[in-house]
C-alpha cells in the first residue's frame, strides 16, 4: 500500500480538459504532467512540462473561467486535488497563502515568455534563411540573363 | 544594535495615523536575532515563514531554534507525544504553500474513516477517494520499530525544512530565561548564553521549558491541560490491511469520561489516541474490552502495546501569549480543542511570523495582528464545547445513534448529492474545517428534516426488528 497522499493516475491520463469548468487545483507530489494548448485548426502545442511541487488548475478557480488547457500525464503521477472552496476561505482569512501560487504563474509566465522569445527568433531566423534561400536561387538566374 | 527602538517623529506621526496610530514601535532590522524554543511543528513552521516573509522584504534576520531531541531517534527520546494526524485541510494548506509531504514522512495515507458504535458502524470515505490525510510519527516510531534514518519523522522533517530556510538549530536544552537590557536572554544547559531581539516560545505543554517564564513573564499564564492516553500496537501489514484498511477508525461508544477514541495506522503500527477526563488505566481496560474494539484487530484480541504514554493537551487558551520581544506559540499559546493540534500550530505560527516581519515585535503589535487569529481558534473552540457536548448525547442516548448511523449510512450508499450528516462527522471527527463550520452546515434546513426523518425511521425499524441491530454498513 503506497504511503503517498493523494491518487495515482496513470500514463497519458487527462487530468483537465482545456474549456471545462473545474472545481479543484491540482499540487503534483510525484510524476510528471505536461500542459498543451489545443489549436484552433486542430492539434495541439505544449506549453509547459510540470514537476513535483508544480500547482495547477489555479486560473480557473480565480478566474472562474473555463480550464484555459489541458493537463495530461506524461508518467505515472500522484496528484493531491485542492478543493476551491476550501482553497478560497482560507485565502479570505490568510491572503498571504497565494503568495506561493502568484510566485509559481510569474514564473509561469516568464518561461512563457522566455519561450515565445525563442519562438520569434526561431521564426525570424527561419524568415532571414528562407530570404536567402531565395536571393541565392535567383542570384545565377540573373546572371546568366 | 540590531533592535530598533523608533521613537515618535512627526513623519512617524504621519506614518502612525495611516499604519492605525502606531507612534512607536519596535521591530527586527538587518541583522537582528530570533530565538525559538522548541523545534516541533510551531518552532519550525515559525521559523520558516518568518525567515521566507522575511526574505521576501529583503530583512536579512538569524534564527536559532533549540531543540534538545532528535527526531531520528526511536521511542521516547525522539518522540513529541502526538496522535499524529496531519488534517485534510492542512495537507492541501501545506501543499499550496509549496510544502509536499513526502511519502516517508506519511506512515499511511488515510482516505477514509469508520465510525464505531454499538449499534453498528459506517464508513465515510473522503471526496473522490483520495488519500488526503496523512498518518505521521511526529519522532521516528516507537523503539521497536524497523529505522528508517530522521527521513521518516514529520517534526524532524519540519526542523530540516526550517534548517534548510536558514536557522540554525542549537541541540541543547534550555535552563534559563532572562532578560539583558531589555532583551530576552537564553541560557542554555552548558551554561552558553545568547542575546536574541525576539524570542518565540514553541515548546509544547508537556515540556519543563514552560515553568521558566514565571518571573520573566509575569502577564503569561499557561494553558489548561488535560491528559489523554496514547498507544501504540504492532500488528502483521497483513493484519492492518485486513482489519483497519487506509482508514482512521472512531469510537462513539457509551463510556463514562470517554471523550472520544481513534486508531490510527501507521506503517506496521496501531496508534491509539483516547481522551477523556481523568484518563487512567480503568477507563482504557474498559474500553480496549469493548467489543467494538476488540472486533478491529486479529481474532478479537488486543494485544499488548508496544509503547505508551499520558500526554497532556491545550484545552484552555493560555492568557496573554505576547509581550515586548516575546511570543507564545503552539500549544504553548492556544490550540485547537481535541483535534487538528498540528493545523493550529501552523496558523498561529504563521500569524506571529507575518506579525513580527510586517508589523513588529512589540507587545502592541501582537495584540493588535497576532492575538486575533489566536482569538479566532479560542472562539471557535467555545463552538466546539457545544458540539462536544451534542456528540456526547448521541454517545449517551442509543435512539440518537441509530438516526445518526441511518443517515450517514444511507447518504454513503446513495451517493447523495448532498452529504449533511456525513461532512458534519468527517469534519468533526477529522479536523479538517473550523467547529463554526461544522455547526453551520448542521443548521441547513435540510440537515434536522433529515435527522429527524432518520431517528423515527431508524427507531421503527428497529422496533419491527425486535431487538436485532443495524447491520455493518461498511
Amino acid at each position: 500500500m503506497s504511503n503517498g497522499l493523494g491518487q495515482w493516475y496513470s500514463k497519458g491520463h487527462v487530468v483537465v480538459r482545456q474549456g471545462e469548468y473545474g472545481e479543484h487545483i491540482y499540487a503534483v507530489q510525484e510524476g510528471e504532467l505536461e500542459v498543451v494548448k489545443e489549436r484552433k485548426g486542430g492539434g495541439e502545442i505544449q506549453v509547459a512540462v510540470l514537476r513535483s511541487g508544480d500547482i495547477f488548475g489555479e486560473m480557473a478557480i480565480l478566474q472562474k473561467e473555463v480550464r484555459s488547457a489541458t493537463v495530461r500525464t506524461l508518467t505515472e503521477a500522484r496528484l493531491l486535488t485542492i478543493d476551491k472552496k476550501t482553497f478560497m476561505s482560507r485565502v479570505h482569512e490568510d491572503p498571504s497563502l497565494a503568495f506561493n501560487i502568484v510566485r509559481m504563474m510569474a514564473q509561469r509566465i516568464r518561461s512563457l515568455n522566455a519561450k515565445l522569445g525563442e519562438r520569434r527568433a526561431r521564426v525570424e531566423r527561419r524568415r532571414v534563411e528562407r530570404r536567402a534561400d531565395r536571393q541565392r536561387r535567383q542570384g545565377p538566374r540573373r546572371s546568366g540573363q | 544594535m540590531a533592535l530598533v527602538q523608533r521613537t515618535a517623529r512627526p513623519s512617524d506621526n504621519l506614518a502612525g495615523y495611516f499604519a492605525g496610530g502606531e507612534a512607536s514601535r519596535l521591530a527586527l532590522s538587518d541583522g537582528s536575532r530570533v530565538g525559538v524554543i522548541g523545534g516541533g511543528p510551531a518552532g519550525t513552521f515559525f521559523t520558516h515563514f518568518l525567515l521566507r516573509l522575511a526574505a521576501a522584504v529583503d530583512l536579512d534576520v538569524a534564527v536559532d531554534i533549540y531543540e534538545p531531541r532528535n527526531f531520528a531517534y526511536q521511542g521516547p527520546a525522539g518522540c513529541n507525544h502526538c496522535g499524529g494526524i496531519v488534517s485534510e485541510s492542512l495537507v492541501q494548506l501545506l501543499a499550496t504553500e509549496g510544502i509536499n509531504l513526502p511519502p516517508s514522512i506519511v506512515r499511511r495515507g488515510i482516505e477514509s474513516y469508520v465510525l464505531h458504535m454499538d449499534i453498528g458502524n459506517v464508513r465515510i470515505e473522503t471526496p473522490l477517494h483520495e488519500k488526503r490525510i496523512a498518518a505521521v510519527f511526529r519522532g521516528n516510531g516507537p523503539r521497536v520499530s524497523e529505522p528508517i534514518g530522521a527521513s521518516g519523522s514529520f517534526d524532524g522533517y519540519l526542523l530540516e525544512l526550517a534548517a534548510s530556510s536558514g536557522a540554525k538549530v542549537v541541540r541543547k536544552l534550555v535552563n534559563e530565561i532572562s532578560w539583558d537590557g531589555g532583551r530576552p536572554q537564553v541560557t542554555s544547559s552548558d551554561g552558553a548564553t545568547a542575546t536574541y531581539d525576539l524570542l518565540a516560545v514553541a515548546a509544547g505543554v508537556n515540556s519543563q521549558a514552560l515553568q521558566l517564564f514565571g518571573e520573566v513573564a509575569p502577564q503569561y499564564h499557561s494553558p489548561k491541560t488535560l491528559k489523554t492516553f496514547i498507544c501504540e500496537f504492532k500488528l502483521s501489514p497483513e493484519a492492518l490491511d485486513r482489519h483497519i484498511g487506509p482508514s482512521m477508525h472512531v469510537f462513539l461508544l457509551d463510556i463514562p469520561r470517554l471523550e472520544f477514541a481513534a486508531l490510527i495506522p501507521k506503517g506496521e503500527f496501531l496508534t491509539l489516541c483516547l481522551l477523556g477526563h481523568d484518563v487512567d488505566n480503568a477507563l482504557i481496560d474498559t474500553f480496549l474490552s469493548a467489543p467494538e474494539v476488540k472486533a478491529c484487530f486479529p481474532d478479537g484480541a488486543v494485544p499488548s502495546p508496544v509503547c505508551h504514554c499520558f500526554p497532556r493537551v491545550n484545552v484552555v487558551a493560555a492568557a496573554r501569549p505576547y509581550g515586548d520581544r516575546i511570543v507564545w506559540i503552539g500549544d504553548s499559546g492556544v490550540a485547537r480543542l481535541y483535534k487538528d493540534g498540528i493545523g493550529s500550530a501552523y496558523r498561529v505560527a504563521k500569524a506571529a511570523a507575518k506579525t513580527v516581519v510586517h508589523h513588529g515585535v512589540a507587545d502592541e503589535d501582537f495584540r493588535r495582528h497576532f492575538w486575533p487569529a489566536c482569538k479566532r481558534i479560542d472562539n471557535d473552540n467555545s463552538i466546539a464545547k457545544v458540539i462536544f457536548a451534542v456528540s456526547g448525547l448521541i454517545q449517551k442516548l442509543r435512539f440518537l445513534r441509530r438516526g445518526v448511523l441511518r443517515m450517514t449510512a444511507n447518504e454513503q450508499r446513495r451517493q447523495a448529492r448532498r452529504r449533511h450528516m456525513s461532512t458534519v462527522l468527517w469534519d468533526l471527527f477529522t479536523g479538517s474545517a473550523p467547529y463554526r463550520e461544522v455547526l453551520s452546515r448542521s443548521f441547513h434546513p435540510e440537515f434536522p428534516a433529515m435527522l429527524c426523518w432518520n431517528l423515527i425511521a431508524g427507531n421503527a425499524v428497529r422496533a419491527r426488528r425486535n431487538g436485532s441491530e443495524e447491520p455493518s454498513h461498511e
